[in-house]
């Protein structure tokens, strides 16, 4: 069984204080083969990524950012023992089981089986992937989203309609107007905008009742 | 207009034309399905008679309703036997000109009051009336596959429509037990405006080597709670399928998301269709899994 040890630097999104693994977490360094770093100032555990290097894995958590941002990245030859990972969770929603966990080019095998084991154990379902802004659910939702709310816009059927058809049609759980009054759109268009950034695609860019629902959360502020 | 439906025709024996056909006579309604080809009806009439088995059989009908369902159904290859329709559903191949060939026969043997239905995923229900000789009295119902087993029907008037026409077509999908939705006359309507292109960028995915196939369909049923990932979906679907679908689509709206990825081509050109051939994203041979 693998022993792993949990650095917060508070305000993690993938773990809540009651989560099992919170609780099934050694204390002491020495006695953990993984290391976990999360909560939203991972960035402070960079520079002691070198005294893990003999750990089995070590995994930060990530918000939006690319994992190479704490290795450093060269020639398409990067990876090490240090992987990424982010529970998925949209807006303020409960998390889902679903962890996306981040490898680079040269990631060790024994560094993703290590850290695939750490969340299983643990009941979550983990999904491997490149360091590519968005990963895989945001890539592939965020211009589903947003077709969804140009055509409500543009009058291709009502809001119910909609998500109607994409429940009963596709086995969907939730039509993507519902799921996205429910999550926030002000959420959804902070995560769209910075896909749009990075990829500067236009699928990316955020639906005109998105960029409307942040002005008036960002007005709401003032 | 006369008001009731009370005989249905649907034109076209195929996958979608039977499935149909199963909806209507199970609704109660006598219905008459008509294709060109007999041996076309003899195969529909069998995979018919399997389900209604494997219904009985799972005690969703009795013996007895399977029978009078059987009862109320038949084929011809005679246009002329569907003159008493009150209603004819088109499930024929995706082609305006295949349609308006099939609109136009029926146009001479249907009586003025007989709304004509089309069944089309990707085509204008304005540009299918158009050739019908009849399009105050055209309407878009698309179904679901299997239409024997989804409730979902997308409505869609087309531009000449009349509200009265649209009304009685309406009426008659919920006399059906089917849950209809109204859409605008576009491309793909919503389940595939929506689908094509979310699954064409799960393939990107993998063509960008951004995450295996098994990767991106385990998060999206863990992180979505979607029953199936997109490339399962597509294997199902048939990467031969999604070629055409993307090009009906891409042909219309010119949405590069509904451009078909080349990893599709070179799929299809090395056999890997999806579930038919035993291997798409997947391999079927086994359980092992293809990475594409």
């Amino acid at each position: 069984m693998m022993r792993h040890i949990i650095f917060d630097t508070g305000r993690s999104r993938s773990l809540p204080r009651d989560h099992a693994l919170r609780k099934s977490a050694a204390k002491n360094i020495k006695s953990a083969d993984v290391v976990i770093a999360i909560g939203s100032r991972v960035g402070k555990h960079a520079s002691s990524l070198p005294r893990w290097k003999d750990k089995t894995a070590v995994l930060l958590e990530l918000g939006t950012e690319c994992l190479g941002i704490y290795t450093g990245e060269s020639r398409g030859e990067e990876g090490s023992n240090v992987l990424g990972f982010a529970r998925f969770r949209l807006g303020n929603s409960e998390p889902s089981d679903l962890i996306e966990l981040v490898r680079q080019p040269r990631t060790r095998v024994a560094a993703i089986a290590a850290a695939k084991q750490v969340f299983e154990e643990a009941g979550l379902q983990v999904a491997v992937c490149g360091d590519f802004a968005g990963r895989i659910i945001d890539r592939l939702v965020r211009p589903y989203y947003n077709s969804a709310l140009r055509r409500l816009d543009e009058g291709l059927a009502s809001a119910d309609d909609l998500d109607t058809t994409l429940r009963l049609g596709l086995g969907y759980p939730e039509g993507p107007i519902a799921l996205l009054d429910r999550t926030g759109l002000a959420h959804h268009y902070d995560v769209t905008q910075a896909l749009f950034e990075a990829y500067g695609d236009a699928a990316y860019a955020p639906a005109r009742r998105a960029r409307v629902a942040k002005q008036r959360s960002a007005a709401k502020k003032k | 207009m006369a008001s009731a439906i009370s005989t249905v025709g649907i034109a076209g024996s195929g996958t979608m034309g039977a499935g149909i056909a199963i909806v209507a006579a199970r609704a109660g309604f006598k219905t008459i399905v008509y294709d060109t080809h007999q041996d076309a009806l003899d195969r529909a009439r069998k995979q018919t008679e399997g389900f209604l088995a494997k219904s009985v059989a799972r005690k969703k009908l009795s013996r007895q309703q399977a029978d009078r369902i059987l009862g109320d159904l038949c084929g011809t290859t005679r246009i002329g036997d569907l003159a008493g329709c009150d209603i004819v559903i088109e499930a024929v191949f995706e082609s305006l000109k295949v349609k308006h060939e099939l609109l136009g026969g029926l146009n001479q043997v249907c009586p003025p009051h007989t709304l004509f239905a089309s069944n089309t995923s990707t085509l204008s229900i304005t540009e299918i009336a158009a050739g019908s000789g009849r399009d105050d009295r055209c309407v878009g119902m698309h179904f679901c596959l299997p239409a024997q087993l989804m409730k979902l029907v997308e409505m869609s008037p087309g531009i000449r429509t009349s509200d009265e026409s649209f009304q009685k077509a309406w009426d008659f999908c919920k006399a059906l037990g089917q849950t209809p939705v109204r859409t605008k006359d576009n491309p793909g309507f919503i389940l595939n405006y929506f689908l094509v292109p979310f699954n064409n960028d799960a393939i990107r995915l993998v063509e960008s080597g951004v995450a295996a196939p098994a990767d991106i369909d385990r998060a999206v049923k863990a992180g979505l709670g979607y029953p199936m990932g997109p490339l399962e979906l597509l294997d199902l679907i048939g990467l031969d399928t999604q070629l055409l679908l993307c090009n009906a689509l891409y042909g219309v709206t010119h949405d590069p998301r509904a451009a078909c990825p080349p990893l599709v081509k070179r799929m299809i050109a090395a056999g890997h269709l999806g579930r038919k051939s035993g291997r798409g994203f997947f391999d079927y041979s086994g359980n092992a899994m293809f990475g594409a």
